[in-house]
């Protein structure tokens, strides 16, 4: 089953003088299985979208539909717990999805709200926070006495304990070290590629966008310019001038070149292949 | 001249373990320093240490020459701004037009001086059009806008950024980082950036590597950005040019190794060149 927004609208303060609009009547269709990536401007929209996907955000108009089941503006909050089983929502400041009194609490809470044992519920616990780079002391520590980036670890942590079938990741690596990033993209795309999970992540990260999704959409002033396979976007060259998007160093320095007058494909997305056809391009 | 200088510095949340394990090191006047290393290195903590936000086990902290002790701390907060890693734990105003205003009332600066300075912050930081927003209301990316335009305007000797561009665009990281640039020549201002980019290292002019709460490099960007090995061994980022230039070389292509994607593609122009 895909996931679809259909003429979906959100108003903020929908009524007073602050009202703001911040996605007007959007159409998108995100397929099951697969790796997709959210991008756009600061205030373009991208959390309002991904927060509608467990009802965390109710359309103010249109539907959305989510393995099977129907969110409209009409929603009763009693009746998503299925959905929030399913559907499992990395918040863009982990802050704000921890609250418990220990690390171990904290990613137990939300497997144990599903009916999954205490026993068991500690048992994933102890799994994930391995997972996520962390090691088995943290859990005991507070989820308030962390670093920065340790605190996305646990709230990603927490996230994978409740086992979705649907990832949705408010910019996951935001924080994170460049070693930590790795790890928690490479994770992603193993429950991925293994369990079939799919995946919806909001990111700034290009490089993340090129090296691990299948799609992007583009969100702008909440509308969807563009939603098209990852390498077609990047190979757009014009299109990415056009909406202001910074492409990935591989793609900067190739057209670098290009201007100076290197003839490089613009099918060249990655550093192995730019170097053979930059050294035989010089050679020549 | 130093403008911050950190002689043996000890902290420890639970007198167990160091956060931050006998640190020394000095920043010049002027001078735009990157601090980079994993989580949970001590980076923020050092920054609130400098601050006064946390108090040291042991070690001396020195603002302008000044000692950080209680009786200088209002005299070394009016030098230093901070912009935290959580833009919330920065907010204290209704509007994000009160929040600009709250700290420049707490630098006594005049009323209709500072309407003018307001609009001119919001401006840079492309958040005019959210002046009479609530902070809380605010998407990610407008938070950190916020927040940096706050700081900017108190007109600080010395800026802390940690990690406060992490959730923009990556052009929208491109203006803020020109904004601060521009303060920085235009002011001398002095620039702490503690950031997981390592090509913002490269545009630095003194970089500090922490790990485990201990300073383990210190130098020039192109000095410590080229010890590619030890990176690599370190789990810490390389620059994109040098990337390149280690494939390059596996084909073959000799070329020297630079932080920036310009100096790179100049030397592979200048190989097309000549042949
Ligand atoms: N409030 C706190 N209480 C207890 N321990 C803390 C607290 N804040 C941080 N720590 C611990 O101190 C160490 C240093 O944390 P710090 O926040 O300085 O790291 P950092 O280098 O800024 O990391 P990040 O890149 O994740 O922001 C970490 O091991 C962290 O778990
Ligand atoms: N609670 C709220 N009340 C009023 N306006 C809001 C609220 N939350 C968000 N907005 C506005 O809606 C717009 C979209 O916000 P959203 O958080 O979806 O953006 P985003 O694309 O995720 O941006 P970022 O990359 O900065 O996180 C922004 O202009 C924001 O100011
Ligand atoms: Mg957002
Ligand atoms: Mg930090």
């Amino acid at each position: 089953m895909p996931i679809q927004f259909e003429k979906v609208s959100h108003h903020y303060n929908a009524g007073t003088q602050f009202a703001y609009v911040a996605l007007d009547e959007i159409d998108l269709t995100l397929k099951e299985g697969k790796v997709t990536a959210i991008i756009g401007a600061t205030g373009s929209g991208k959390t309002t979208l991904v927060q509608h996907l467990n009802a965390l955000l109710l359309p103010t108009s249109g539907k959305v539909t989510v393995l099977d089941r129907v969110i409209d503006s009409a929603e009763k909050p009693k009746k998503l717990k299925e959905l929030r089983k399913k559907v499992g929502l990395v918040f863009q400041f982990p802050e704000y999805q921890l609250f418990e009194e220990t690390i171990e609490k904290d990613i137990c809470f939300g497997p144990k709200n599903f009916g999954v044992s205490e026993q068991e519920a500690k048992k994933r616990a102890h799994e994930v926070i391995r997972l996520v780079g962390l090691d088995e002391s943290f859990l005991q520590k507070s989820p308030l006495d962390l670093s920065g980036g340790q605190k996305r670890r646990v709230a990603i942590a927490g996230i994978l304990a409740m086992d979705p079938d649907v990832l949705v990741l408010d910019e996951p690596t935001a924080g994170l070290d460049p070693q930590g990033a790795q790890q928690m993209m490479s994770l992603f795309m193993n429950l991925n590629k293994k369990l079939k999970k799919t995946v919806l992540m909001v990111t700034h990260d290009m490089e993340h966008v090129l090296n691990y999704c299948d799609e992007v959409v583009v969100v702008r002033d909440g509308k969807i310019v563009t939603h098209v396979e990852v390498r077609e976007f990047f190979k757009d060259t014009t299109l990415l001038n056009e909406l202001h998007i910074l492409p990935p160093s591989v793609i900067q320095f190739r057209e670098m070149l290009n201007d100076k007058g290197f003839k490089l494909d613009s099918s060249i997305m990655d550093i192995k292949t730019l170097a053979k056809a930059i050294a035989k391009e010089v050679k020549r | 001249m130093k403008q911050i200088e950190i002689k043996n510095l000890t902290y420890s949340y639970d007198h167990e373990s160091l956060a931050v394990d006998h640190v020394s090191f000095s920043i010049e006047k002027g001078s735009y320093t990157t601090i980079i290393g994993h989580n949970g290195s001590g980076k923020s903590t050092i920054a609130k240490l400098i601050i006064g936000l946390l108090e040291a086990e042991s070690g001396e902290i020195f603002v302008d020459g000044l000692p950080l002790n209680l009786e200088n701390l209002a005299a070394i907060r009016s030098k230093v701004g901070i912009v935290f890693q959580n833009p919330d734990n920065q907010f204290i105003g209704a509007t994000v037009r009160d929040d600009i205003a709250f700290g420049l009332e707490n630098h006594c600066v005049e009323q209709e001086k500072m309407d003018d300075i307001i609009n001119r912050f919001a401006e840079k930081v492309n958040m005019t059009r959210y002046l009479d927003s609530e902070p809380s209301h605010l998407s990610g990316g407008q938070k950190q806008r916020v927040a940096i335009a706050g700081v900017l305007a108190m007109n600080p000797d010395v800026i802390i950024f940690d990690e406060s561009t992490s959730m923009l665009d990556p052009q929208g990281k491109d203006e803020i980082n020109r904004v601060i640039q521009e303060l920085h020549a235009d002011k001398k201002m002095t620039i702490i950036s503690i950031t997981h980019n390592i090509e913002e290292v490269a545009q630095s002019d003194h970089v500090l590597v922490l790990e485990k709460g201990k300073v383990v490099m210190e130098g020039d960007p192109k000095e410590i950005l080229l010890q590619t090995d030890k990176l690599i061994k370190m789990n810490l980022d390389i620059p994109f040019s040098v990337k390149m230039q280690l494939e390059l070389a596996k084909n073959g292509i000799k070329a020297d190794q630079y932080i920036s994607m310009e100096g790179l593609v100049n030397e592979l122009c200048q190989y097309n060149l000549k042949k």
